[in-house]
């Protein structure tokens, strides 16, 4: 890979991004890229917008990924990937979670995948929330389907393995199994 | 070794490898895991570790530690220094024993604080202590290591001076990783009445010694690697410190610039005939560096001698507010040099913010809507914790907020000067921080707040760390809890009330009972935080 590769997570706190962005940065660091990642924690993190960022080359300086130059925005929530995307260039592929976080006063669902939409770029909308609630009884695991949806769709370029063995390293073993489902069904999809 | 680590976590490394075996400080975000996550590891390791009830008790937590021959660890977010800064100050004129490193991190742009945007840098010249400030985990293991060397060598604290971005930021990071033993080993202190007791006239002779010692730190740190330069023959040159560095590569790789960059390690003291030298050659320099332009001050006052006819550039192109980042740099290098940069227009989508709220279940939410419906006209003192989401929509509940435990201080001189209801609101963790001094002074000087304790058995907004009132030590040793009710008992309240917000009738009859009182009133709260209460069955 010749450029650096930008990514940016988005979500509403308490989703499980700094779980993401673990996995994403082991795996990244796995295939013997150089990473550097930011995120935040604190105020951020109850129910308000949360923002982390990703990259990873050959070399890497900054951890920030600056406004228009993401390859990939991952958003966790229809609203939350929706204002990310005023931060889209040219390049930028969207992947967004099929699923609200309500909000009070915030436009509907069908009014934010229109403006999704309206943003003309690529985009991957996807139910990592529905289809891990269904079929693993587990929500807070759709990070992991939609990694697994992003590695398939060659949305970001990670290989299967080096995943599997950065959730190895990451997800305690109690939730390894669940977590490995979640990456499998979004990898399948 | 090489591993992915935060900066935070790269810390607690180095200061593993440094031999350090006591850890102390208050948490903070984005300070916080340097303690919560050195806990994991302290007793595998022969270290203790605790979280103090305040930055200040902390920082005399490790001073006695220092003296006992310890090496020791302090942490704190920005406003922490502010707290312990009436003992930071004498400690730089008694100098340490042990090795002492403390880890301030500011957090410009305030992501996750609120009273104000801090540049704690300052501290570094009031108090004379060494200060270094690293821009990525890389650094943050380096400096530290560093850190303990200079402290160890000149007998002075030393601050790590670091932001959100560079504590939450991850590389991977190469380290020692020595092996350690468990156990703790205690240390002795051996009385130096000369060394330890700041007193006239002994004061003024220790500022004499402090200052004799400042000037060997300043020989020390002119020949230091971690003031850098990266050569160009380029007559526009850049001095840069922390994090802004990285912004500062990134932004020459766009512009396709080459300049020569001294990349400064050292915040204080600085290198002044290095800087000197750096500067000498060059027609133009820009100075890059977060919020206030210190250390753009220091050079302009340099250049007078070193070259006057040197164009000086940085806080005239590069904002005082909020931290910095590729593109804030990438505007400034353009205005210098002539280069084209147009940067990214961010789309105005004009969406409704999502701010940070009561979590489900939270116990607030028993308290906060009673409060604003049977007495909408109080005025209602906030403090810091979950708590201050009161200020926000829709609880819209706070007249005034501060600072840790400033709540109930502003609201006895509230009550003192006005004749209206006044209603203060705070924490428990916070109560054990910096409340009691204020329910004093209260109960005392005779006002008559009624005081709401907000007691959810846990400082809950920094991510869950123990306190006082819970029976259990960072270290996980059990303690006898301290009591919320007895203290202020003991402080004199007469009118103190502990109750369960779930019960509504109870909770309106009391504040409505209490808000007729001539005197200090206090309701403690008590109902656990729901997120601690879901943690505790998941085990």
């Amino acid at each position: 890979m010749e450029k650096t590769f930008n990514l940016i997570l988005t979500g509403v706190g308490g989703q499980g991004i700094i779980t993401l962005l673990q996995v994403i940065d082991e795996s990244a660091f796995v295939e013997g890229y150089d990473v550097k990642s930011s995120e935040l924690h604190g105020l951020s993190q109850r129910g308000g917008s949360v923002e982390a960022h990703v990259r990873f080359g050959k070399k890497v300086d900054s951890p920030m990924v600056s406004n228009g130059s993401a390859d990939l925005i991952l958003g966790l929530e229809v609203l939350e990937g929706l204002r990310e995307s005023a931060k889209a260039g040219r390049q930028t592929k969207l992947l967004i979670n099929d699923y609200t976080f309500p909000l009070i006063g915030a436009p509907s669902r069908e009014e934010i995948l229109k403006k999704l939409k309206e943003t003309k770029k690529e985009l991957f909308l996807v139910p990592a929330s529905v289809e891990c609630k269904d079929k693993l009884q587990n929500e807070i695991v759709c990070t992991m389907y939609l990694i697994g949806y992003a590695v398939a769709k060659k949305l970001m370029p990670i290989k299967k393995e080096s995943v599997l063995k950065a959730l190895n390293s990451i997800i305690p073993q109690k939730y390894l199994e669940l977590n490995i489902k979640a990456f499998e069904l979004g990898y399948g999809n | 070794m090489k591993k992915l680590l935060i900066g935070n976590h790269a810390i607690i490394q180095a200061a593993l490898d440094s031999g350090v075996s006591y850890v102390s400080g208050y948490p903070g975000c984005p300070s916080a895991e340097i303690g919560d996550d050195f806990a994991k590891i302290a007793a595998e390791n022969g270290v203790y570790v605790e979280w103090a009830t305040n930055e200040k008790v902390g920082l005399e937590s490790a001073i006695g530690a220092s003296f006992s021959g310890l090496k020791s660890l302090v942490n704190m977010k920005s406003f922490g220094i502010n707290v312990c800064a009436d003992s930071l100050l004498p400690l730089a004129y008694t100098g340490t024993k042990g090795a002492m490193v403390i880890v301030i991190a500011d957090d410009p742009s305030c992501w996750s604080s609120a009273q104000t945007e801090q540049n704690s840098r300052l501290y570094s010249h009031l108090s004379h202590i060494p200060t270094l400030e690293p821009a990525n985990p890389q650094e943050c293991y380096d400096f530290t290591m560093l850190a303990y060397e200079i402290s160890e060598k000149f007998n002075t604290p030393v601050i790590l001076h670091t932001v959100t971005r560079v504590n939450h930021q991850k590389m991977p990071v190469v380290f020692e990783g020595k092996k350690r033993d468990s156990e703790f080993k205690k240390g002795n202190f051996i009385k130096n009445h000369r060394q330890y007791v700041t007193m006239p006239p002994r004061t003024l002779e220790m500022k004499k010694e402090l200052l004799d010692k400042v000037e060997k730190i300043k020989a020390y740190v002119e020949k230091s690697k971690v003031n850098k330069i990266d050569l160009s023959n380029n007559k526009f040159g850049i001095i840069v410190s922390g994090v802004a560095y990285l912004h500062v590569k990134e932004a020459l790789e766009e512009l396709k610039l080459d300049l020569p960059i001294l990349k400064l390690g050292f915040f204080y003291p600085l290198p002044d005939e290095k800087i000197r030298k750096f500067i000498g050659s060059l027609k133009k320099v820009l100075v890059v560096e977060e919020l206030d332009g210190i250390i753009e001050k220091e050079i302009t006052a340099l250049a007078k001698n070193a070259n006057a006819k040197l164009e000086i550039f940085g806080k005239n192109l590069l904002p005082i507010i909020g931290e910095l980042n590729v593109e804030k740099v990438c505007i400034a290098l353009a205005k210098i040099t002539g280069k084209k940069f147009s940067g990214f227009k961010v789309k105005d989508l004009n969406l409704l913010k999502r701010t940070a709220k009561l979590c489900d279940g939270c116990p607030y939410w028993y308290v906060f809507p009673v409060l604003k419906r049977i007495a909408p006209d109080a005025i209602y003192g906030g403090d810091i914790g979950c708590n201050m989401i009161a200020s926000l929509a829709p609880h819209d509940l706070d007249d005034y907020m501060f600072a840790m435990g400033a709540g109930l201080g502003i609201s006895h001189g509230v009550s003192k000067s006005t004749n209206q209801k006044v209603i203060s609101i705070m924490g428990d963790g916070t109560f054990f921080h910096s409340g009691i001094s204020s329910l004093i002074n209260a109960v005392y000087n005779k006002s008559h707040p009624l005081f709401i304790l907000l007691d959810n058995r846990i400082t809950a907004m920094t991510g869950h760390q123990p306190n006082p009132g819970m029976g259990k030590t960072l270290m996980g040793e059990n303690s006898d809890e301290i009591s919320l009710e007895e203290i202020a008992k003991a402080c004199g309240v007469k009118h103190v009330k502990v109750l369960d917000p779930i019960n509504r009738l109870e909770f309106e009859d009391t504040v409505k009972e209490f808000l007729e009182k001539d005197e200090v009133s206090l309701i403690i709260c008590k109902r656990i935080c729901a997120l601690l209460e879901r943690r505790q069955k998941k085990l």
